[in-house]
Parts: structure tokens; sequence; C-alpha cells
């Protein structure tokens, strides 16, 4: 076998070698997509529930609470930045990273201080390269989140935002996370998390409903204090759990491309070898041709 | 037919329980209430602690609660819990497991879940 021939067979090896493990790579991710996504689902009813019931407190008394009043004048905000422990995702850490970085700018510009905190090894490592100052970051969990690592993930920043700005609070948390639309389009996005827009809060709950006067068991603002980092909990746990979902899909759309690549290499490769040996074959025949032509015309000499 | 309320009972990551029920009774931060049907709108914290709901087919379902709130508004009942467990969903050993490391690491939340997760099944 020539030397060209060996190099594309072994090419060809290869690649196939490595169309195996991205098609692997590919179907577990799918499946974690279908699992991420039940999550999502599951932990709807919660959240459905516990926004009318943030609702219902909020428009049914007229409490004030640190949470859900704006700072006159707001200096400092949190962002929370959801992005994953591992990569071979395609764009989705980096999307989320420039709509982190984005949303860093426009509130730099308003003259906000920014304070970052973290999930996920590939964000953080993004920072810690840029030398930016990460106030804090967690990870470990981001593949498949629990209800509890969105606690521990709540606890610091309710903390943060309950200080006075003075002692280092922050008068705004913003999360960015990439949104589940679908199968082929997940989206980074980012919102304010708090202070809580109540108008924002009543339209996510049905339309249509007259909201009954309740009565609060012990009072308003009890009901309120406890219900406020509830519902930031569960509004974390369910970016998280989106997140989750989003970086299964993008890893299966990225590694299906490269699957699919890597059966376009596989074709070509194929065809590039059957033509250096058909090459190989010609120079052969006609090097037998050749040389049996010279040896006829020298016998053929000798005869007379 | 008696009068009836729709509960549902849901945890942060799953819905638990749902169904029709005569009474429900669950413990908030200032005491037990009884809540029937027709009862006046209500908004309440939930202190850990078994919940009990008498179904409308007369029998009982006891849930472990781990703080929580309480809704109750057009016969709806709903109780949302971070952790919410069905009586026959506890695994008895491991809660008597669980109450002994946490009386011996002297930690109050972890040994009231656990305690609560016991009588829960105590009653069932």
């Amino acid at each position: 076998m020539g030397a060209q021939l060996r190099v594309y067979k072994r090419r060809i090896r290869s690649v196939t070698a490595t169309k195996k493990i991205t098609k692997a790579m590919e179907m577990i991710a799918a499946s974690r997509v279908v699992k991420a996504q039940r999550k999502v689902a599951a932990s709807a009813p919660y959240a459905t529930e516990l926004t009318r019931a943030v609702t219902a407190v909020g428009t049914g008394s007229n409490t004030k609470h640190p949470l859900t009043t704006e700072a006159e004048t707001a200096t400092r905000s949190a962002v929370l930045l959801l992005t994953s422990d591992r990569g071979l995702a395609g764009a989705f850490n980096s999307n989320g990273i420039k709509a982190a970085e984005q949303l860093t700018a426009r509130l730099e510009a308003e003259g906000k201080e920014v304070d970052t905190y973290i999930v996920g090894r590939r964000g953080l490592a993004h920072y810690n390269f840029r030398e930016r100052k990460v106030v804090e970051s967690w990870s470990g969990f981001t593949d498949e989140p629990t209800y509890a690592d969105a606690k521990k993930v709540a606890g610091p920043l309710i903390e943060a935002i309950e200080k006075e700005t003075a002692d280092g609070g922050v008068d705004e948390l913003h999360i960015v996370y990439t949104e589940f639309v679908s199968m082929m389009t997940q989206t980074a996005i980012d919102g304010r998390l708090l202070p809580l827009r109540l108008e924002e809060v009543a339209e996510e709950a049905p339309k249509g409903e007259i909201l009954p006067l309740y009565e609060f068991e012990p009072s308003a603002e009890d009901v309120l204090d406890a219900l406020l980092p509830r519902y930031v909990e569960s509004r974390i746990y369910n970016a998280l759990l989106q997140s989750a979902a989003s970086k299964h899909a993008a890893t299966r759309r990225a590694m299906k491309s490269a699957t699919d690549n890597a059966g376009d290499l596989i074709t070509s490769l194929s065809r590039l070898a059957n033509a250096a040996r058909q090459a190989e074959i010609t120079q052969e025949i006609s090097e037998i041709v050749g040389g049996s032509a010279a040896l006829a015309d020298a016998t053929a000499g000798s005869d007379k | 037919m008696a009068a009836e309320l729709h509960v549902e009972l849901v945890a942060a990551d799953r819905s638990v329980w749902s169904g029709e029920a005569t009474l429900v009774v669950a413990r908030t931060t200032s005491g037990d209430i009884g809540v029937m049907p027709g009862h006046q709108p209500l908004l309440g914290v939930l202190e850990s602690g078994p919940v009990t709901i008498r179904t409308s087919d007369g029998g009982t379902v006891i849930a472990a609660v781990h703080g929580g709130f309480i809704s109750f508004a057009d016969n709806k009942l709903s109780l949302l819990a971070e952790i919410a467990e069905l009586s026959d969903e506890i695994d008895v050993q491991r809660a008597e497991r669980a109450l002994e490391r946490a009386k011996s690491d002297v930690d109050a939340s972890a040994e009231r879940r656990a305690d609560v997760r016991l009588r829960a099944v105590a009653t069932r």
C-alpha cells in the first residue's frame, strides 16, 4: 500500500472513532434534555401557586417590604450569571457571558456598582482569567440542579439585598440565564428579580381572576417576609432548571453537527483514498505494461 | 354529598398530592388551623409539622411538611412546601437514624425535620 493511501486510511479511522464518541454524547444529551424538561414542568405548580400568593399579598395589602420597594437611587446591583460546569455546548456559555457583560455595562453606565455572582465553572473560569472580581460562585450541580442548590445560591443574594447599601448590601438583583424556548432555540436573557415589580408578577398570574380578600396568618407583613425569599428561591430554581435544559439542548445540537461534520469528512476522505488507490493501480499497470514492453523489445532485439 | 374542597399539596420540585377533601388540618406559626369547605380566604405561614387531610371518601392522608404556606380561596386549598412527604413515602428507619444523628450533632432544625417525619408516620 502506498504512503498516501495509508495516510488517508489512518485519518478515516480516527475520524470514525471521533464520530462514534460525538454520536454517543449527542444521544446522552438528548435523553438529558427530556429529563431536564420534565423537571422544569414538575417545578411549575409550586411556582404558579407561589406567584399567586405573592400577588395576593402584594395587591391585597399595602405592606411595604425591602424586597418590593425600589431604592430611590440604586447605587449597587448584584448580577447572578448562570453558566454550565462543562463545555462542548456550542455557544451556550459564551452567549450567557456576553449577555451578562452587556447587562453589567448597562448598569455601570447608569452609575451603579456591580457585584457579580456566578454559577458554573465555565463562567467562573472566564471571569477569573480576566481577573475580574466575583463575589461568590457555586459549581458542581449545573447538570441536575436540586431545590437545595437553588436555596444555597439564593441565601447570600437575599442576605445582600436585605443589608443596607452602605454596609456592602445591594439595591437590585439581576439574573442572567439561558431560557429554554424549544429544542432548537435557547436564548440568553437577563431579568430583574428584585425589587419585585408587583405589576409584572400580577401579569404572570392567570388573567381575569378576581383575587379574594385574604385573611393573613399571622399578619400580612410576616407572610410577605416569609413569602418573598421563597419566591426568589423558586425563581432561581426555575432559572437553574431552564439553564440545565438549555445546556443539554445546546450540547445535543453541537454534538449533532460534530457527528454530521465527521460523516462529511469521512465521505470526502474515502473519495480521496479511492482516488489515491486508483492512481496507484493505474501507475502499477503502466509500470507493468511499460516494463513488459521494454522486456519484449529487448528479447526481440537479442533474437535477431 | 358533603361539601368538599380541592387540595393541592405541592413541593418545590413536584406535586405531592391533590384531590378532594372535607377537612385539612395544618400547623401555622400561630397554631394549628383546620380548614373546612367555605372557609374565608386565608394565607398563612406553615411551621414544619404534619398535615392531616381528611379525604372526601373517608380516608386520611398525612404528610410531613417542612416550612411553607397554606392558601385557601374559592374552595381551593394549596399547601406549598419546600419539602413535603406523604407518610407512606417516609422511610421510618432512615428518619430514626436522621433523628439520632441530629441529636448527637445538636442540629435543631434537622432534629425537628426528623421528628416531624416520625410523627407523621406514627399517626398513619
